[in-house]
């Protein structure tokens, strides 16, 4: 900080805490090449997850179903789908291909 | 750095938010953050940007090319310029001093965790006097509950005594240090019960391995050889209620004949002050009662560090009915702000020479100010002090304590937690709106909840008739700490530790 000098004690511990979230937040962009990758479905970018330029979703590149996937494999989401960990683990045993056969896929009631 | 031009901010309307600055009389720029009670020195731009933020405020990106740079910070690279008030602006943004319009405050915690433990327990004695100030709360119209009507028994039982020490020790969580304070009435009518007290206090301060601190206030009428004795060996932090030389003591503080007081207090009172200097005890203060006709703040202040050998004196207004003819009202007020000013330079003088200074309110004062003390409520009333009558019941502080209407339990059944937490929820600064937007809400909160109660009624009520003189007092405050801070900063290494 140049403009300003923390002179009690308070203004010292929040200027400290200031620098020390300065240095953690910073833009993975700017480093190449990047060396530390971001983790989970909202810092990736993946297709199917929004509506095409319709309002629908039969123009994405995969479809609608596949969201239950993402939300169930690589994400754990359990307000969209059910556990898959500890309560339904086997929720969709019955079902090979999701987009082929989604409609088999049982309702899992809480 | 490099002048690597941030990133404009995100176009969210700004605004300069509640604080206060202030010099040092030499140029240089300060401010005391409202939020956090932070202070900091600013430069001259960032003085400038919290003027363009300033009332409605505005986005980023139109106000900044508005703020004037000065003749010594003009660089012909205008690019460079505006790196620069970016800077200055994202410090302001993450100090929290300029933020984001409508931004919501963040909750702050209605209480701390409950119940939570007591350090400071305030025995009324006994509520008899050997004087008859002409002032005293005691038995003017602001003496909450019966007054003189009292039903009440006149001295405490060395048992109640007792009690309230059990009482204190078993309230008092984990904290390795209570603190046992004798008030009055005049405290030493009742010496029996002080003793019974610290007799009992030192026996479970051993048991519970605590360490156990004394102060007393006294009008110093029976300080006896015997009494000072006591005191300094049990290393009481003694205060002693005078107003000053003879003509300022005999005014109102005076025995039911109307005698002056001063020619019997000034002989214990300096031998109290050589025996406990002797026996290198606490500091001696004395308190000072201010009401409209007091004689000027720095003779007084002179003649009882001076002359008297206090360690140390505080001035309080006096409270009283408005009516009184010795009540304060708003030029006065004025007058005591610039009395105040006046040995306050006393005090900055000191301090910029590296001397202690015993004007004890604006010691008080900065030590808050340096440690950046940000209050929820106004006092530890209720929170980690308590009053006890001279029958065992509570109160929130030694004012309230025959006051059933603000009973909070006695010493013998514990204390009404329920009753605590509602007092406390309700008299939690965030409750007083009015307050909201002034600068030295993080020191006042509100103020004496006692004062409330006498002026409106209601405990968990600010203290509006007070506003500008605190407002007043927080700029002396604030000023006298900037210009100690840039000629000797090392005066403020004496609250570090501490």
């Amino acid at each position: 900080m140049k403009h300003v000098v923390p002179l009690n004690k308070k203004a010292r511990r929040i200027a400290a805490q200031v620098q020390e979230s300065r240095g953690q937040a910073r833009a993975l962009t700017l480093e190449l090449p990047p060396n530390e990758y971001p983790f989970g479905c909202t810092t990736i970018f993946a297709p199917g997850w929004e509506v095409d330029s319709s309002g629908g979703t039969h123009g994405l590149c995969q479809p609608i179903e596949r969201d239950l996937y993402d939300c169930y494999h690589t994400c754990y989401w359990p307000a969209q789908v059910p556990d898959g960990v500890t309560n339904a683990p086997s929720w969709t045993s019955s079902c090979g291909a999701p987009m082929n056969d989604w409609k088999s896929i049982d309702l899992v009631f809480p | 750095m490099t002048a690597e031009a941030p990133k404009p901010l995100e176009p969210t309307e700004l605004r300069t938010v509640a604080h206060r600055r202030f010099d040092d009389g030499r140029g240089h720029r300060f401010v005391y953050a409202q939020s956090s009670a932070a202070i900091l020195a600013i430069d001259p731009l960032s003085d400038r940007l919290l003027d363009a933020f300033e009332g409605e405020g505005g986005v980023a990106h139109e106000i900044l090319p508005r703020v004037e740079v000065a003749a010594d910070e003009t660089s012909s690279d205008n690019r460079a310029i505006d790196v620069q008030k970016h800077e200055a602006l994202r410090d302001l943004v993450d100090l929290g001093l300029i933020r984001p319009a409508g931004e919501i405050r963040a909750p702050v915690a209605d209480l701390p965790p409950m119940p939570f433990p007591l350090a400071t327990l305030v025995l009324n004695v006994t509520n008899k006097c050997n004087l008859s100030c002409t002032y005293c709360y005691e038995y003017g119209e602001d003496k909450l509950g019966p007054g003189t009507e009292s039903k009440a028994r006149p001295m405490m039982l060395d048992d109640t005594a007792r009690e309230s020490i059990d009482f204190l020790f078993e309230s008092a969580g984990d904290r390795p240090q209570v603190a046992i304070t004798f008030f009055g009435g005049e405290t030493l009518l009742n010496l029996g019960a002080v003793k019974a007290a610290v007799t009992h206090a030192e026996e479970l301060g051993a048991k519970h391995r605590k360490r156990v601190h004394y102060s007393i206030t006294t009008n110093a009428t029976l300080l006896s050889t015997e009494v000072i004795d006591f005191l300094t060996s049990n290393r009481f932090g003694v205060t002693i209620s005078i107003d000053g030389d003879k003509d300022s003591q005999d005014t109102h503080r005076v025995f039911k004949s109307g005698k002056g007081s001063f020619a019997m207090i000034e002989p214990p009172i300096r031998k109290l002050i050589a025996v406990n200097k002797e026996r290198n005890g606490r500091p001696i203060g004395a308190r000072v009662t201010l009401t409209r006709e007091a004689k000027s703040v720095l003779e007084t202040y002179r003649f009882l560090c001076e002359d008297m050998g206090f360690d140390e004196v505080g001035f309080a207004p006096v409270t009283a009915d408005p009516n009184r003819d010795y009540a304060l009202e708003g030029s006065h007020y004025d007058g005591m702000l610039s009395e105040f000013r006046t040995l306050a330079e006393d005090f900055v003088q000191a301090a910029t020479e590296g001397r202690p200074h015993g004007f004890a309110n604006l010691n008080d004062l900065l030590r808050e100010l340096h440690d950046g003390v940000n209050k929820a409520h106004p006092c530890g009333a209720g929170l980690g002090l308590l009053g006890v009558s001279t029958e065992g019941d509570l109160g929130l502080c030694h004012r309230f304590v025959e006051s059933d209407e603000h009973s909070v339990g006695n010493v013998r059944d514990g204390l009404d937690q329920v009753a605590r937490t509602r007092f406390l929820k309700e008299g939690h600064v965030d409750k007083k709106s009015e307050c909201s937007t002034c600068f030295a809400r993080p020191l006042c909160a509100g103020g004496c909840y006692h004062e409330a109660q006498v002026r409106q009624g209601d405990p968990s009520a600010p203290n509006l008739h007070a506003c500008e003189w605190i407002r007043g007092w927080t700029d002396i405050g604030l000023s006298s700490y900037a210009r100690i801070m840039t000629q000797n900063p090392g005066f403020f290494a004496r609250f570090e530790s501490a």
